[in-house]
């Protein structure tokens, strides 16, 4: 068995750290270092992963990625045994490495439990935050015949499965009525042909005795606490531990390269998205806002939310921009897709276009025309990732509420989801369609269109996706991490004000919001009408005093009608003032829709002032 | 990246081919090293445990789980007919009876007093692993199974359905710009890989089935009559495991797309030969491409190893897959070092070359594949 490796604690400082994230494509290296006061990216390198043949050891494309970093810096970080640490007197080396991995196809799980929507659930937030993938959710509830479970659990191959049910000393009968399941199924691990499947009980502790007889001898199994051991709490920090303990043990080991990987770093490597969910959480304490992340790749959609002490993960594992862009297609349907398009295509030419984009998946758009598909299947890709994600992102069900008097006009019962668009303080994308647009004006509005935020809301970007390195470092060296995270890693693209409504009768063109933006040197007084966009210019780094006034059919977060007096910090981009209304209503009629768009684009001035004439006059 | 190398597909007269062929879980290896395998030649071989199933015998008794197994009449271990009983419950002194009979031929696997089912289990099942191409096995892999080596003709395309099977290759088209449709299939073609030109239409496909042709090679495919054959859309690409007479490889892409000359030229060389082909496709880490392969096939003229270690130099022979040149051959003229900004006013490395008609046009590396010989 590999040796455990627990958290690492830093004892000593540091002055220089290399970090890679193993992708399943790409690997990535970053150099961080102390400039003066404050730690700073310093370079970075990439090169192809090579886990998968003819390489099989993923060391090599980390020792290409760091070689990248030599030959920017003109150091040496390298010998043949892996990452120099510490920093050697003549310079050569740095204080610490760390890694972090989703390379050959990440941490795969299935989750099982009694009830579908309470322990069946908390299992699958458990997985989900540790940064897998959840191929399937298994409950007794879950409307399938047990022959069905089994032959399920039989064809999936994950690489461990987490099993709850049950709170403490309540029934055992029906989680001891899952392991039997499992059990039958004799269920594989992915990887490692001959090696018993790793199974985490995490359920009421009284069936510990039989679950242990039922599967300790087929399986590898792994008892901790109870992640439901009341109805009314949800305790997920042991099984999520674990979850990273066996992933180290069994999907780590076992993949190409990683025991050596592993020798090269006291900190344990981490699931990527487990750490891009601790950048996340660790970014939320820090600004003091609530924060919702996504991460569009070419397979899958991650999305992270931290509203208060609340934190989610889901992945959308089949909504991507490339591997999965048909997904898109077949999952939102081409009108919804078209919608954003604002010139006439042919469905056929459309799907086609979209199907070699997933048989030739490194392909860039070289026309205008290519690049603006592109972003409208993203706004989908995001549209439905979000809506997957509000779905999971909920308060524990099944909890019985007391409510009292002043609960009775909140509607807010137990199994409702924790996101709230309005207290939503800043919205981060990440993903080559989102860091890499041309214009950093479409990465704010692929966002806006997507999640729809309400009332004041930043809006960022990750410049070249290293929050999964800042993640790890975050857990030895918080700040560090948030030094870097916030004056390298993040783009601010400015503050967005987009009004809720309307409450009634209102046509495009009236009163919806004025605006007056105090600068200390200049005032700005916009009135935006409802159906329009209003770009105001604020540098990055600059802050204003706003006054926001909605007509009383709109809300931008004191209610109807009431004014707003609040700091808008400004970006690359700038100010957005957004009146399209909540939620976002594009024309039916195709011409009237265009033409809005074009409208919108122009505002936001998202492409090429030429092309929109062109697609006006077409 | 150091190096932008863009690999192509390849297209080869003469290839080392060597292909895993292993078993899903630990088993049984039947060849030697060294030992010659045709595609029938089972290799590896296994059992499955049988499916399982669950009888809540408690439920229907109407008895306690923890006394079930006073009225079992079978025990943990014992093998069970279909019909047979498993438990039963007499009540007021036998009058009233209650049994459970076996749904299924098997074993009684495990009885549970905490929920009162039983898990019988049916009798295993057999998995064998075929060696796939005529070869030699190269290397025996314990338990698990060989590495079959062969040298021949290998082809991949861009995108596939269906899995592995052999036939005949026939071109069934005079030119790589043709289409193959339901008039191009005979009805002696039972058997036959049929090779198409720029397209298969959906008609074709569907009598290739009706006469039992085992494959399709062409160089495009209109998606609605993929979808149209597969009964389904496909959402993520991972293929391989359709249920379907016919497997398909299109060696371009999506919609109308004449078919590269050096793979239909190659196509025509290798008509009257038998191949192996598979359509599976994965098209994320761990790249999986459809192939055919043809073993034993000697080209006429001796092949020269084509050099890709320097990847894209001026003179290498290109294909432009995107738009607005996608589908077109082209050679690499120039590769200016320094971004460029392209019409979407993205900053990107680009590279110049001379279209067949003699243009020069300026593409992203990006959307460019090396032409792989």
């Amino acid at each position: 068995m590999q040796e455990q490796k627990t958290a690492y604690k830093l004892d000593r400082e540091i002055n220089s750290v290399l970090a890679t994230d193993c992708g399943s494509t790409t690997t990535k290296a970053i150099l961080i270092e102390k400039v003066g006061d404050e730690y700073r990216l310093i370079v970075r390198g990439e090169a192809p992963t090579t886990v998968e043949a003819p390489f099989e050891d993923v060391t090599m494309g980390a020792r290409n990625a760091i070689r990248e970093i030599e030959e920017l810096t003109g150091r040496t970080f390298l010998n043949e045994k892996g990452v120099i640490t510490p920093t050697q007197p003549d310079g050569s080396g740095v204080d610490i490495y760390m890694s972090t991995s989703s390379a050959g196809g990440g941490l795969q799980m299935m989750v099982a439990g009694v009830v579908k929507t309470m322990t069946a659930e908390s299992a699958a937030r458990a997985a989900l935050g540790a940064g897998a993938i959840v191929m399937d959710v298994i409950s007794v509830d879950d409307g399938r015949k047990p022959h069905e479970k089994i032959q399920r659990i039989r064809n999936l191959r994950p690489d461990m499965i987490l099993l709850s049910g049950g709170i403490d000393g309540g029934t055992i009968t029906h989680v001891v009525e899952i392991a039997e399941l499992i059990s039958a199924a004799e269920p594989k691990p992915r990887l490692g042909i001959g090696f018993k499947l790793p199974v985490i009980y995490a359920g009421n502790k009284d069936a510990r005795k039989h679950i242990s007889n039922i599967l300790s001898q087929k399986t590898d199994l792994r008892i901790v606490d109870n992640l439901r051991p009341v109805l009314e709490k949800e305790v997920l920090g042991p099984a999520r531990e674990e979850i990273h303990n066996l992933f180290m043990e069994h999907v780590m080991a076992q993949a190409p390269g990683y025991n050596k990987l592993m020798s090269w770093t006291p900190v344990p490597i981490m699931p990527t998205p487990g750490a891009v969910g601790i950048c996340m959480q660790t970014a939320s304490r820090e600004y003091g806002l609530s924060v919702i992340g996504v991460d569009i790749g070419g397979a899958t959609t991650d999305v992270f939310s931290v509203f208060g002490e609340y934190f989610n993960r889901t992945v959308s594992a089949n909504l991507g921009m490339s591997y999965s862009i048909c997904n898109v297609l077949l999952e939102a349907g081409v009108p919804n897709i078209m919608r954003w398009i604002p010139f006439t295509i042919d469905e056929a030419d459309l799907r086609n276009r979209i199907r070699n984009k997933m048989i030739r998946p490194t392909t860039i758009p070289q026309t205008l025309d290519e690049l603006i598909i592109e972003q409208a299947i993203s706004r989908e890709a995001l549209r439905l990732a979000f809506i997957h994600h509000k779905s999971l992102a909920v308060g524990l069900r099944g909890v019985h509420r007391q409510r009292t008097i002043g609960d009775t006009f909140e509607q807010t019962g137990s199994g409702e989801t924790y996101i709230n668009m309005m207290e939503l303080g800043m919205l981060i994308g990440s993903g080559g369609v989102l860091s890499h647009a041309p214009r950093r004006a479409q990465a704010a509005m692929m966002l806006l269109d997507a999640f729809q935020p309400e009332g004041l809301t930043m809006l960022a970007v990750d410049s070249i996706f290293m929050m999964p390195q800042l993640g790890i470092l975050s857990t030895i060296h918080e700040k560090a991490a948030m030094q870097v995270f916030d004056r390298d890693c993040l783009v601010k693209l400015g503050s967005s004000i987009s009004a809720v409504g309307p409450s009634g009768n209102v046509k495009p063109g009236d009163p919806c919001l004025r605006v007056i933006l105090d600068t200390g040197d200049k005032k700005i007084e916009e009135e935006v009408p409802f159906g329009s966009m209003k770009l105001i210019p604020l540098p990055d780094g600059q802050t204003a005093r706003a006054v926001i006034q909605p007509t009383r059919q709109f809300d931008v977060g004191k209610g109807y009608g009431h004014t707003l007096e609040t700091t808008v910090n400004g970006g690359v981009v700038g100010v957005v003032i957004d009146c399209r209304g909540r939620p976002l209503q594009l024309p039916e009629d195709a011409e009237q829709r265009n033409a809005k768009l074009i409208e919108w684009f122009k505002a936001m001035n998202l492409y090429p002032e030429d092309a929109l004439k062109k697609y006006a006059k077409v | 990246m150091a190096h932008a190398y863009t690999p192509g597909l390849k297209v080869t007269e003469k290839a080392v081919i060597r292909k895993t062929r292993r078993l899903p879980i630990l088993g049984e290896v039947l060849v030697e090293k060294g030992q010659a395998v045709s595609p029938d030649t089972v290799v590896a071989r296994t059992n499955i445990p049988g499916n399982p199933q669950t009888v809540n015998i408690a439920n229907l008794l109407g008895v306690e789980p923890e006394d079930i197994v006073e009225f079992m009449k079978k025990k943990q271990g014992d093998q069970v007919r279909k019909g047979e009983i498993l438990a039963e419950y007499k009540s007021f002194f036998g009058l009233f009876k209650h049994s459970v009979e076996s749904p299924i031929d098997g074993t009684l696997e495990m009885i549970s007093t905490v929920t009162g089912q039983v898990t019988l289990r049916e009798p295993p099942i057999p998995v064998e692993i075929d060696a796939y191409v005529d070869g030699v096995v190269e290397e025996v892999l314990p338990r698990e199974g060989v590495i079959v080596r062969t040298e021949g003709a290998f082809i991949q395309g861009i995108f596939g359905v269906g899995g592995e099977t052999q036939g005949i290759i026939r071109v069934a088209v005079d030119d790589p710009g043709a289409v193959l449709d339901a008039s191009c299939v005979n009805k002696d073609d039972r058997g036959k890989i049929l090779v198409g030109g720029s397209l298969v239409t959906g008609d074709a496909i569907k009598k290739a089935a009706e006469v039992g042709a085992k494959g399709i090679v062409a160089g495009g495919i209109i998606d609605t009559d993929l979808i149209g054959y597969l009964g389904r859309d496909i959402g993520v690409a991972i293929t391989g495991h359709e249920d379907i007479p016919v497997t398909v490889i299109i060696t371009e892409g999506f919609g109308k797309m004449r078919m590269a000359d050096r793979t239909f030229n190659l196509l025509k060389n290798l008509n009257g030969f038998k191949a192996s082909i598979n359509g599976a496709t994965q098209i994320r880490a761990g790249v999986m491409r459809p192939e055919i392969i043809v073993p034993g096939y000697e080209p006429k003229a001796k092949v020269k190893d084509q050099d890709l270690s320097q990847g894209l130099v001026p003179g290498t022979p290109i294909r432009i897959i995107r738009e607005p040149y996608f589908g077109r051959l082209a050679e690499v003229v120039e590769l200016p070092p320094e971004l460029q900004v392209i019409e979407t006013e993205a900053k990107v490395r680009i590279l110049k070359a001379r279209l067949e008609d003699g243009t020069i046009v300026t593409i992203p590396r990006a959307n460019v594949e090396i032409i792989e010989a």
